[in-house]
């Protein structure tokens, strides 16, 4: 998962909201999530597929079993020596305090927000429903740039908690919404005719409900704090993700960095099996007969202003903050630059951008290809299993996905060392889950059913294929695409390590002028870089609506 | 959003690179195995100036991978004879030391070693010093008194300096001014020094940003390489403007002057033009590249005048380390051990 990972809230609406694909039937799900596919004896997935799935699977897992070999290789002796030292427990110590801090406050923040936009009378709810989205189209790192170039004293834990949270709250937000949205008023309005204020009435029967959302939107938090590296390099607060580059830096591919990695893993994997235990076992769906109903918005009253104010403070701390400065360095660089060979340049790097995003997001959708029709065709524990070890996988770390590729290509497969093709599978790796996810439902919207029809109606496979199946799951597909080419327009720390000779990004061109603290430089990189993001928004938006 | 205005996107974004490259120029950020392989830890500004003077004067391509020091350093050892590097370029020198001793480099052309003196290259003549900076205290007069500076740089390891100075420890050039006081002062005063810094000093991402705190008030005194003040003195002052600086002098472990080293491989594909490029940056043409880049490093070769801000090379006194002997494996080491990575 990298800095700038932000459209695997699909995987999280997934993950977290709706539960897995078909062994927790009676889970609450986000809108835009089907139901799973219905309880029928199937055809077992034919070879081909399951050999397609499973290979996939193991492309996906395999930075984890380099990245263990290699921290193994080392005398055992040496590798304890250098992992129970003091350095190892202040970057603990560091990363810990970090998520401790920044978790919360996303849950605090995006369900608060979610709560007044989805069941309040709050005016011009539309409009704060995108707004509370558009922090993700600056990317992290930008905003972060944005801070430290306007108060350079906003160093260490503070800063660091600052950005994260106002970058990842909508991680929280998102997910939330559309539960909020879609849930049954009914027994709110049962706790109000008993007696109970409406806020308790939101504390014992809302809630509760929200714990699925509300706990996928804080792991998704958590992994991206484990991940990050951008924000956290800029405002000097060292954690594992930044250790790791920094020994990068210095012994490139060597041991200690796959030792660092190797805590950084453990520590996905707890964070992993925290969420489950937060998740609960607990029935949340909605019983009963008939179509739910919406809840009466809530009448804000002398509480509307606070509430607009809030809303708008962290708008503006988020979006409106980090815009603003870009533009600022942008005017700034304009005035000192009067050459003006910065245009020509910025589109030549923004062009190998968008053809990496491209490139990435088509190996991505065809990747996840053969799991998506495992789980919607052939669900059974060998589908779910090749589900959950991509979704594992996509938790990764970017510098820890990138170090398993170059330690692995550089003695093993020297044919694809330094080429575009490792970035791309990276990317893939990284990623799979959004295209994943989008296929899935793209699949359930083109049911077994309607192929069968066509068969029987004389279409062969390719028919099928092309006549009912991708026309129907089109959207879907295309939506998982641009997920993913979005998430590698703005990917910093596995580019970084992977680039090809020759090839240069928006993050790496931004990234490479924001170590020099050429802020004016940086600015249109950071400008293209939020432009391109801001369909990620919009893209968003409509999971919580539709 | 419907489908129409998805579908919309999605072309303008499957379009783009169309667009794009129809505006572009010649030159596009794609590889090109056919070129010149630089590998460069050096900025990318001089390694940039340097290429594009050497395609214009003879017509080869080249194609510049950027890194840093030691990581480069060890990226080539572990390619090992399968590297695609042609050329190694460092900022400082135990980088090219590091794969020296792997037995990776062809020994530099004799014409290329006679452009530059003796005591730059070392004695195997397997690399030669393309560039030298110097380390110097920057100081902020608003904070500390001319007077109150330290006169050593070891003095740094008192208590009484700590918070009151910064530094990148985390950047290859700083490590090398630690390469050079290992040489100079040995391990155990190296250690104590390391261990001081590691609890007293305010730890920067780059010597750019510790020249920043200082002109910001932020520490008093910061340990740094000289050119990133006189660049930006001769630039927009921003990052200077209210600091001076303080040479140590007296061939203090303060006063270390860093080589820039560049080498061929010794399993380059294209030999010929790798030695060409290194013969060509240490001729009195490339190093008045480098000159006039205004990145504020020495030149080195003979015969060619540094920038005239910088006092000379010859008067900064520095101490009498063997640059060919620096160790970078050493101080990753020590500082690893102290607790700084």
């Amino acid at each position: 998962m990298s800095v700038s990972s932000s459209g695997t809230l699909r995987a999280a609406a997934a993950a977290g909201a709706a539960g897995g694909p078909g062994p927790e039937p009676d889970r609450q799900r986000a809108p835009g999530q089907r139901a799973p596919t219905r309880r029928r004896p199937r055809r077992p997935a034919s070879p081909v597929l399951a050999t397609l799935a499973t290979l996939v699977a193991a492309l996906t897992v395999l930075p984890v079993a380099v990245i263990l070999v290699r921290a193994g290789s080392g005398p055992p002796g040496e590798a304890l020596d250098y992992l129970v030292r003091p350095r190892i427990g202040e970057l603990l110590a560091h990363t810990g305090w970090l998520m401790v801090l920044t978790v919360p406050a996303t849950v605090v923040l995006g369900v608060g927000a979610a709560w007044l936009v989805e069941r309040t009378d709050l005016p011009v709810p539309g409009l704060w429903r995108t707004l509370m989205l558009a922090p993700l189209a600056v990317p992290a790192f930008v905003s972060a740039y944005a801070w430290i170039s306007v108060r350079p004293g906003l160093v260490g834990l503070g800063g660091a908690v600052l950005v994260t949270t106002l970058a990842y709250f909508p991680f929280v937000f998102l997910p939330v919404a559309a539960l909020l949205r879609t849930l049954d008023a009914g027994e709110e309005e049962i706790a109000r005719s008993l007696g109970v204020g409406p806020v308790g009435a939101f504390f014992r029967t809302v809630l509760p409900r929200l714990r699925p959302a509300v706990s996928g939107g804080a792991l998704l938090v958590a992994l991206h704090l484990l991940a990050e590296f951008g924000v956290l390099e800029m405002m000097r607060y060292q954690t594992f993700t930044t250790a790791i580059l920094q020994q990068y830096a210095v012994g490139f591919s060597d041991v200690r960095g796959s030792l660092l990695a190797t805590v950084l893993l453990v520590l996905c994997l707890l964070v992993l099996t925290v969420e489950v235990a937060a998740r609960g076992r607990a029935r949340v769906a909605r019983l009963g007969a008939g179509a739910g109903r919406r809840p009466l918005p809530l009448p804000l009253g002398r509480w509307t202003v606070p509430a607009v104010a809030a809303l708008g403070a962290v708008v503006a701390l988020a979006v409106v903050v980090p815009v603003a400065v870009v533009a600022r360095w942008l005017l700034v660089g304009t005035r000192i630059r009067v050459e003006g060979a910065g245009l020509g340049d910025l589109l030549l790097v923004t062009g190998s951008t968008v053809g990496l995003a491209v490139l990435g997001g088509l190996l991505a959708v065809a990747l996840g290809l053969p799991g998506a029709v495992l789980l919607d065709r052939h669900p059974g524990p060998f589908a779910v299993l090749v589900e959950r070890l991509t979704f594992l996988a996509s938790s990764l770390p970017g510098v820890v996905v990138a170090l398993a590729l170059i330690t692995l290509s550089i003695s093993l497969v020297p044919g694809i060392y330094q080429t575009a093709l490792l970035l791309l599978l990276a990317y893939a790796i990284l990623f799979l889950p959004r295209a994943m996810v989008a296929l899935r439902s793209g699949l359930a919207a083109a049911p077994p059913e309607l192929a069968e029809a066509a068969r029987s109606l004389g279409q062969n496979g390719a028919g099928v294929l092309g006549r009912v199946v991708l026309p129907l799951a089109a959207p879907s597909v295309l939506a998982g695409f641009v997920l993913v080419a979005l998430a590698i327009s703005t990917e910093l720390t596995a580019t970084l390590l992977l680039a090809p000779t020759g090839v240069e990004t928006l993050a790496l061109a931004f990234w490479s002028a924001t170590a020099e603290l050429d802020y004016a430089a940086a600015a249109p990189f950071a400008a293209m870089m939020i432009a391109l993001s801001v369909p990620l928004t919009v893209l968003l938006r409509r999971q919580i609506t539709s | 959003m419907s489908t129409l205005s998805r579908r919309a996107l999605l072309a303008a974004l499957a379009a783009s690179p169309l667009v794009v490259s129809a505006c572009s120029r010649e030159e596009e950020y794609v590889p090109d195995p056919e070129a010149l392989q630089i590998y460069s830890s050096q900025h990318e500004g001089v390694t940039q100036a340097w290429a594009d003077a050497f395609t214009e004067a003879t017509g080869i391509p080249t194609q510049i991978r950027r890194g840093t020091d030691s990581s480069m350093g060890h990226q080539i050892v572990a390619e090992g004879e399968a590297s695609p590097a042609d050329v190694f370029l460092t900022e400082n020198s135990p980088a090219m030391t590091v794969v020296e001793r792997a037995g990776l480099l062809a020994p530099v052309a004799d014409e290329t070693l006679a452009q530059v003196p003796e005591d730059r290259a070392p004695s195997s003549g397997d690399w030669t010093a393309i560039a030298a900076r110097s380390t110097v205290l920057c100081w902020n007069p608003e904070q500390i008194s001319e007077e109150e500076l330290p006169a050593s740089m070891m003095d740094l390891a008192d208590p009484a300096w700590a918070g009151r100075w910064g530094c990148a420890p985390g950047g290859a050039d700083f490590q090398a001014i630690v390469a050079g006081m290992l040489a100079d002062r040995g391990e155990e005063e190296t250690r104590a020094w390391l261990e001081a810094l590691e609890s007293g000093a305010e730890i920067y991402q780059n010597n750019i940003a510790t020249m920043q705190a200082v002109n910001a008030g932020e520490v008093p005194v910061g340990v740094m390489y000289h050119y990133y003040w006189y660049r930006d003195q001769a630039g927009t002052q921003e990052q200077s403007g209210s600091t001076r600086l303080h040479y140590f002098g007296n061939q203090d472990p303060g006063a270390f002057v860093s080589l820039s080293a560049g080498g061929v491989l010794a399993n380059a594909a294209k030999p010929d033009a790798a030695q060409q490029f290194l013969a060509w940056i240490t001729s009195p043409e490339g190093q008045q590249v480098l000159v006039d880049s205004g990145s504020m490093e020495y030149a080195v070769a003979e015969g060619v005048d540094s920038d005239p801000a910088l006092p000379p090379l010859a008067d900064l006194d520095a101490p009498p380390v063997d640059p060919f002997t620096l160790d970078s494996d050493e101080v990753t080491d020590l500082m690893t051990d102290v607790g700084l990575l």
